[in-house]
């Protein structure tokens, strides 16, 4: 990890690779389980993961607390750092981040990819689009998260105290951004028209936190956007199926815009 | 010392129902309105009967939970602003970081006390991490948002010459003008509860009144220790009055009644904790340390250690015994005598305080245990607390 400023901000970043760039925007949980996707993508991408303010060991400015303020953060980094026209990669909590970023502005971005993404609000005002990973108790949260619970849930009386801080943090963070009103801005469905940069909607099949059919609402509710379903995969498909998930993302990026 | 009755309303006729959670989850058909308004009436009842007793009034509130069916501790005081003369009335108390408009809090008091003729003194709580679903606010700011409607009450309870205008990160109003205005000069004492050295230490940079609940024999004195220093440091004057403990209480005739009046008070400590465990730690609500361990424990179980003996032995506040309890320090019990001598020991092992909250009604202690429970330990007990804490 190194550490990079974006104006002010000063954020803990993991890059790696080299090729056209591509910037991981992380969720709320498990960023310590994300190692197999980027040694995938860095073959093909040059690889820029941040983490957001406030998680990891990013520090959270005073008065920075909303999605906007991330989205803003981070139009800002692509606009500074010459990227080049760049592969958005959004998952879940970080997919909502990008979608505001896309309704603001596509110029620097060239593809978006949403991973299982959080942020817009479908149903009426007593149905709930997102589970809530609050009011659950922790095996049910791990099915509804994972295809296979046993094998992906992290072993935390393994971990030491800083790995626990940061899982802590990370928590933390997610609760400050996403609490209420949960996991979504109410208005963004308003303007999801404006995400012109050609996309692809990848959802693990046996999501439970927000459902396969959650996604291709989404997708429909994009201008240009296609949904890719990763078999055998829960809210995480990037870290149950890295493979498949940096597959789909290379065969996305080389594609003639649809 | 000052004495204060405190009961937390419960409705015990859902409890047989319930086995996981008695809070948060459980459905409302479990709660009969007309056993509920017996109970309400019941509970004001024993509170009314302290102001002939000379014990003051304490109320707290809790949300969607059998174990507290006060959901709004200012309720059953404007109830007793105008069925006692004498006593003093505690809310403890609001929870200013779960509220969405502490105008409206600074509105109830402020009423209260003028109703009440300047008896009212306002707490201001954190609440229970379980209290944050029912409010579904947000736990990741809930002490910057605490801390904000904590200045904006005060300001708006201490101004008198028109509106001020209020724009911070979680409250806006541009025209705060509070009706009435408080009895009291220039505002009610305020109180806070706290639980450990960290949240004294922050109402002692105040003067806030702090009441400590549940924190025995082993966790009280660095609490009270935190405080004084505090104090001491900037230069708040220190008297026990700053300082309250909150003990289960049972008395009678002999140590056997004493002792079973506090066994059924204990139906409290025994029910109060069990709440399914998703809802103990919400993200935020604690110190990233704190909320590390607790990740680190999930699955090990309920509430591990928050109650100690005094050789350190943890207690399982699900089965606690009188004797447990009484070793732990949550419970004096029995005689006149040993209830005195009891808390006299606690007293001086914590160095000092001035108000003992006492639970004089808890579990399934019955309305007519409970009068005999509060007209003995005024007639016998509370003649010699008077000079403990006197400065």
């Amino acid at each position: 990890m190194e550490r990079i400023k974006v104006g002010e901000v000063s954020l803990e970043a993991l890059t790696a690779g080299d090729g056209p760039s591509l910037l991981f925007l992380h969720g709320g949980d498990y960023f310590a389980q994300h190692r197999g996707l980027f040694d995938r993508l860095a073959r093909q991408f040059r690889v820029f993961a941040p983490r957001h303010p406030g998680f990891g060991n990013s520090e959270r400015p005073d008065g920075f607390r909303t999605v906007n303020d991330l989205a803003y953060l981070y139009l800002d980094l692509l606009e500074n750092r010459d990227f080049g026209k760049t592969i958005l990669v959004g998952a879940s909590f970080g997919g909502w981040i990008a979608l505001e970023m896309c309704v603001r502005c596509c110029e620097a971005i060239d593809r978006l990819v949403l991973i299982d993404s959080v942020g817009v609000k479908f149903g009426g005002r007593e149905e709930r689009d997102i589970t809530d990973i609050y009011a659950l108790p922790s095996d049910e949260l791990l099915r509804r998260s994972f295809f296979d619970p046993e094998r992906m849930a992290p072993d935390y009386a393994r971990l030491d105290d800083d790995a626990l801080g940061i899982v802590a943090r990370d928590r933390q963070a997610t609760a400050l951004y996403g609490w209420r009103p949960y996991m979504h801005n109410p208005g963004l469905r308003l303007w999801l028209h404006r995400v012109r940069a050609p996309t692809l909607v990848i959802w693990g099949e046996n999501d439970g936190i927000v459902t396969p059919d959650y996604g291709r609402k989404l997708c429909r509710s994009l201008p240009n956007a296609r949904f890719e379903p990763i078999r055998q995969a829960g809210h995480y498909p990037q870290i149950e199926r890295p493979d498949e998930v940096a597959d789909a993302i290379e065969r996305f990026a080389r594609a003639e815009v649809l | 010392m000052k004495v204060w009755h405190f009961s937390e309303m419960a409705y015990h006729p859902a409890w047989p129902e319930l086995r996981d959670s008695y809070r948060v989850v459980i459905p409302s058909r479990l709660f009969d309105p007309k056993v509920g308004a017996d109970l309400y009436h019941r509970y004001l009842d024993e509170w009314a009967l302290c102001d002939e007793l000379g014990i003051n009034i304490m109320t707290n509130e809790h949300h969607a939970t059998a174990t507290c069916a006060d959901s709004v501790c200012t309720i059953p005081m404007a109830i007793l602003a105008r069925e006692t003369r004498k006593v003093r009335l505690l809310a403890l108390g609001m929870p200013i970081g779960n509220r969405n408009d502490p105008i409206r809090v600074a509105e109830e008091y402020s009423m209260l006390d003028v109703i009440s003729r300047g008896r009212i003194e306002m707490g201001f709580v954190k609440g229970v991490p379980f209290e944050i679903s029912p409010a579904n606010t947000n736990p990741a700011d809930l002490m910057e948002r605490f801390w904000e409607a904590h200045d904006l009450i005060l300001k708006a309870m201490t101004t008198h010459d028109g509106p001020f205008n209020w724009e911070g990160t979680h409250f806006h109003y541009r025209s705060v003008n509070v009706w009435p205005r408080p009895w009291q000069q220039p505002h009610p004492p305020v109180w806070m509860p706290v639980g450990s050295p960290g949240s004294a230490t922050e109402a002692a940079e105040r003067g806030m009144t702090i009441g400590v609940l549940n924190t025995g024999w082993v966790r009280t004195p660095p609490i009270f220790e935190a405080y004084r220093k505090k104090a001491a440091e900037v230069g708040r004057p220190m008297t026990p009055q700053r300082l309250a403990y909150m003990a289960l209480i049972g008395v009678g005739n002999t140590r056997e009644e004493g002792e079973r009046r506090a066994d059924q008070i204990l139906g409290y400590s025994r029910t109060s904790g069990i709440v399914a465990p998703q809802f103990m730690n919400p993200p935020g609500y604690a110190s990233v340390a704190q909320s590390a361990q607790a990740i680190k424990m999930s699955g090990a179980g309920f509430r591990a250690g928050r109650i100690q003996s005094r050789d350190g032995r943890n207690i399982d506040p699900r089965t606690m015994t009188v004797a447990d309890a009484i070793d732990a320090g949550l419970v004096f019990a029995g005689t006149p005598d040993h209830v005195f001598d009891q808390l006299r020991a606690f007293y001086d092992h914590v160095g000092g305080f001035g108000h003992l909250l006492m639970m004089g009604q808890g579990g399934l202690l019955d309305h007519g245990e409970t009068v005999a429970n509060l007209s003995l330990f005024s007639r016998e007990v509370l003649p010699r607390v008077g000079d403990l804490g006197a400065m």
